[in-house]
């Protein structure tokens, strides 16, 4: 028998669900859902399982992709095809609303979380990288929030065992309350060994292994979906997951190993409305149905509800399926790794899903009814632009005054919490284990993480700026875009696709809206224009507090291939004497620049130059200086412009530089200004001629910008000091605020 | 030749990367050993066993706390008596010291937090593991959370007349000096061995320098080879005393 129903509309709006919503539902299930039913579509309906906002817009970007091994959505994370048969799996994921009141555990667990997307695959992750946002370093609550969120990523990712490679930290006052962090992580297994989260018939035990289920991360992804609200942060802390590395570890040695001997039929990791939404998606792909025993789920506590059960989002646990003759040898394995495989159930013809305690039927629901894109709503909604944007387009460049000293701005900058060394962090993440970083040994614009096997590395980056997002959500995005391909080029990498996490405040703000809408468009025409697939992706909405939303910020994760890896260039000068070269349109630009915001407190201003085109043609030019013998290193111009990146290829080997050029524009900008498309080379003088030449075929402009020293740093002949001096500045801007 | 076994813990994380080292880069032959099993495979005499890095039973308690109780350290106890050579590395160097094979003790670096990072470290002594390494600094990472050498000043004493310290932490330039030390280790002591110079435990990570397709000079390496050398040219100086 079946609980009797008796929700309400009232019901359902506590869920979070709107009175359409209710109507929906009453008409898929053709009767009013019982308590527990209407508990599995206020979760799976929530915006963070759902995407009911997003949906419309994501399905807009390109997918296609001669690499391409899964479609979004189609698997837990996107999937690119390898030489040699193997294959990269990769996705990114927020874990923004848990971070803001519990940094420590929220940041663990998002790091548990992406590598469970990963290794549901069968794939073994090789690598992690994490963008993660603050308000400033200064101020109490961002300091706290830094703390734990980067002794969260190292607790969990250094047990667990995965190299933290890369990624981003910046800084910035309106995340003060909404810290961003999102997580993204890479794995590889052989294309002939993927594991589906899908079954093609009925018969299959459905399991559950890892973590017993207790009372925590309930309603998690109920709280990801709306704002955060500065007095209700107690009230929340029991929907934020706690994690524990080590049941994570042995978790995946056990399932590697039945993977290994062929026991795995399909698997589905448990995150958001864990069990429920694990078994859901796995009936709902596969077509089938399943009947799942809720009375047969270890417990952590004694006194659950049966509800609780399907929607606690305790961590360190997988939905596998598995042939029912295999189960006795399942077990020992997991036994053995002193972690656990419990059989709940079974898949069924009947294309429901139905949740018993003991002989009592609990719920019973067709599961596409709750999927997104599926039963779940998709909605548009209204948008408008934002009155500051009248504000930036009326930005005149010449009321910023020109400093007397510039050496003064360059070590302001130099020591900013946004363009500082980020050693204090990096230096608490176990960044060289699995043995695969290359880059620890050749610092480049990217992350360099060999192929366990092979003789070819993958390119990683994770990047977004949330300021020329805010400035033009179309264009900030695809600069977004072109930077992370231009770091990819210069690592020597050919971009393969990307994913995505796109953190954005609440959706029923026309303005915010706009800027989503906007952002989304301005990914899919760049990564058209490059023929690079979007794998995958993640929203995360309602990061605003009653103050307001975050800037704008989608992180894009991108991957490429170095093949063979000794193709990988370095940013690294190397021997004084290389002559160095600013290779890309020289112009004003000082639109949204560190420089700009943060010198001059100026927040509203266009994004820097940009033009597509150009950049093309510069990513051309890239590929083409691959093969130019005598070229020593390669860097990206970015964040803190033409002197972040002088610095940051002069300090790895502590080399100077002599500097000097014909001043056309105004010299704040030529240094600080982040004006695109331009990239720091240096180069052997006997092959200048080649680059030059080179340049010139690409209708790239250069400049002669000097020469690599030995530890002397001159700029339009004045003396700077030495590289020993910024050196320093460069990496006392975090100390204050990290133990060290 | 010596053959090498490799021991699993639930935990352990550095396993597959010095298979990695062992068997691809070195060509050597490596058993994989169960912490639950009494049994080594047969290794025994001038044979390597090595207790690799990472969280053995999520290092919950103390590092290495529970890793002690494992059947196989009764096996180890017994394969050291017989001549064979065992080395701890990072979590394998704690293991080693709460099980009593190594004197002294790893606790929480100064900075408490973890710390990864490249970091020279100089061979001392003239133990098989450091026989053949050259006299200068070795670029080791380490990677650790507990790695601060902790010993009494009287252990040091018979530690220092038996030659038992093997790595120090060191400048660049290979001067041992308190700038260097990079977790507040007495002496910046990183790595020490027993009386008879069979059981080693070191926290730097040599596997982590030594793959030259990703590392320009694998310091590392030389490690494992000075171990190759030493039972190749001085097999027949090994006393089995018991």
């Amino acid at each position: 028998m079946t609980q009797p129903a008796q929700t309400t509309l009232d019901d359902a709006i506590a869920w979070g669900l709107t009175p359409q919503e209710w109507q929906r539902i009453l008409q898929l299930l053709g009767r009013t859902p019982n308590p527990t039913e209407l508990a599995l579509f206020g979760v799976m309906w929530s915006e963070h399982c759902c995407y009911k906002n997003s949906l419309y817009w994501l399905k807009t970007l390109p997918r296609e992709g001669k690499a391409i091994l899964a479609q979004p959505g189609e698997e837990n994370a996107g999937i690119l095809a390898l030489p040699q048969g193997l294959a990269c799996v990769f996705k990114v994921e927020s874990h923004n609303h848990p971070s803001a009141i519990a940094p420590y555990q929220g940041a663990a667990t998002g790091v548990g979380g992406i590598h469970r997307d990963i290794f549901t695959t069968g794939a073994f992750p090789i690598a992690t990288l994490n963008a993660i946002h603050f308000g400033l370093p200064h101020e109490e609550r961002p300091r706290w929030h830094l703390e734990g969120v980067v002794r969260g990523i190292a607790d969990y990712g250094n047990s667990f065992g995965i190299p933290t490679v890369g990624g981003q930290t910046l800084f910035d006052p309106v995340f003060t309350e909404t810290p961003i962090v999102n997580a993204m992580s890479v794995g590889i297994v052989p294309q002939d060994r993927i594991i589906r989260a899908r079954v093609h018939q009925p018969g299959y035990l459905v399991g559950i292994a890892g973590a017993p289920t207790g009372k925590d991360g309930l309603r998690g992804a109920a709280f990801a979906s709306r704002n955060l609200q500065t007095d209700r942060r107690q009230e929340d802390l029991p929907a934020v997951q706690i994690g524990d590395p080590f049941l994570e570890k042995v978790l995946l040695e056990a399932i590697l190993e039945a993977h290994q001997k062929g026991y795995i039929v399909a698997m589905q990791d448990m995150g958001a409305a864990g069990l429920a939404c694990s078994t859901l998606e796995i009936a709902a792909r596969s077509h089938l149905g399943m009947d799942i025993y809720l009375n047969h789920v270890p417990l952590r506590h004694k006194k659950m509800e049966p509800w609780e059960i399907l929607l606690s989002e305790s961590q360190e646990r997988m939905l596998i399926l598995i042939r029912e003759q295999d189960l006795h040898n399942v077990q020992k394995i997991f036994t053995r790794w002193e972690t656990q495989f419990t059989p709940i159930g079974k898949v069924t013809q009947r294309p429901t899903v139905r949740y018993f305690w003991g002989k009592t039927r609990i719920a019973e629901v067709p599961p596409t009814a709750l999927m997104a894109g599926q039963g779940a709503p998709i909605y548009r909604r209204p948008w408008r632009e934002p009155h500051y944007q009248h504000t930036i387009r009326t930005f005149q460049e010449q009321t910023i005054p020109l400093p007397n000293n510039l050496k003064e701005v360059a070590e302001f900058l130099t020591q900013h919490p946004n363009l500082c060394s980020r050693e204090p962090i990096t230096r608490q993440y176990d960044h060289m284990i699995q043995l695969g970083n290359r880059s620890v040994w050749f610092p480049a614009d990217s992350a360099v993480i060999r192929v366990p096997q092979t003789q070819y590395a993958l390119a990683l980056t994770l990047d977004g700026n949330p300021w020329y997002v805010h400035a033009d959500p179309y264009i900030g995005t695809w600069i977004t875009i072109a930077e992370a391909r231009r770091n990819l080029l210069c690592t020597g990498a050919e971009p393969l696709g990307i994913t995505n996490c796109l953190n954005f405040g609440n959706p029923y703000d026309p303005t915010v809206y706009w800027q989503f809408v906007n952002a989304v468009q301005g990914m899919g025409d760049a990564c058209r224009y490059w023929h690079l697939p979007v794998t995958g992706g993640n929203v995360s909405f309602y990061n605003q507090t009653e103050k307001g939303p975050i800037l704008p910020l989608p992180i894009i994760g991108m991957v490429g291939l170095i093949q063979p890896i000794t193709r990988q260039k370095t940013l690294a000068f190397q021997n004084p004497g290389d002559l160095i070269y600013l290779i890309g349109p020289t112009s004003s630009s000082l639109g949204s620049s560190q420089y700009l915001i943060f010198y001059h407190g100026i927040r509203l201003s266009p994004p820097p130059f940009f033009d597509f085109r150009i950049e093309d043609r510069l990513h051309q030019l890239i590929q083409a200086l691959w093969k130019l013998p005598g070229i020593q290193s390669l860097h990206d111009i970015s964040e803190g412009g033409l002197w972040s990146a002088l610095l940051e290829a002069a300090i790895p080997l502590q080399k100077g530089f002599h500097i000097q050029w014909e001043p056309t524009i105004r010299p704040d900008a030529f240094l600080f200004g982040e004006g695109q498309s331009r990239i720091l080379v240096s180069i052997q003088p006997e092959a200048a001629s080649q680059l030059e030449a080179t340049c010139n075929r690409y209708q790239i402009p250069f400049i002669h910008l000097g020469t690599v020293t030995s530890g002397d740093i001159r700029v339009q002949n004045q003396n700077w000091e030495t590289i020993q001096y910024w050196t320093q500045l460069y990496q006392s801007g975090l100390k204050p605020y990290l133990p060290s | 030749m010596p053959r090498w076994g490799v021991v699993i813990y639930p935990g352990s994380n550095c396993d597959r990367d010095l298979v990695h080292v062992l068997g691809t880069v070195l060509r050597q032959d490596v058993e994989l050993l169960w912490h639950g099993e009494g049994d080594l495979r047969g290794l025994g005499s001038g044979d390597w066993i090595l207790l690799p890095g990472g969280f053995s039973f999520g290092d919950y308690l103390r590092p290495g706390a529970i890793a002690r109780f494992s059947p196989i350290m009764e096996s180890l106890r017994r394969f050291v008596e017989g001549g064979g050579y065992v080395l701890g590395i990072c979590n394998g160097f704690q293991i080693l010291c709460e099980a009593g094979f190594l004197p002294g003790a790893l606790v929480r670096n100064l900075s408490t937090t973890f710390i990864c990072q490249r970091q020279y470290v100089l061979p001392v002594g003239d133990s098989v593991l450091t026989r053949y390494l050259p006299r200068r600094a070795l670029d080791l990472p380490i990677a650790h959370s507990d790695g601060r050498y902790y010993v009494s000043e009287d252990v040091l004493r018979q530690m220092k007349k038996n030659n038992q310290i093997v790595f120090q932490y060191c400048t660049e330039d290979g001067r041992v000096v308190e700038e260097a030390n990079p977790n507040g280790s007495v002496e910046n002591i990183a790595g020490v061995c027993d009386e008879r110079g069979r059981v080693f435990g070191m926290m730097p990570h040599p596997e982590r320098n030594a793959d030259p397709l990703v590392c320009p000079r694998p310091d590392g390496l030389l490690v494992f080879q000075s171990i190759l050398r030493s039972v190749e040219t001085d097999m027949g100086v090994v006393s089995v005393s018991n």
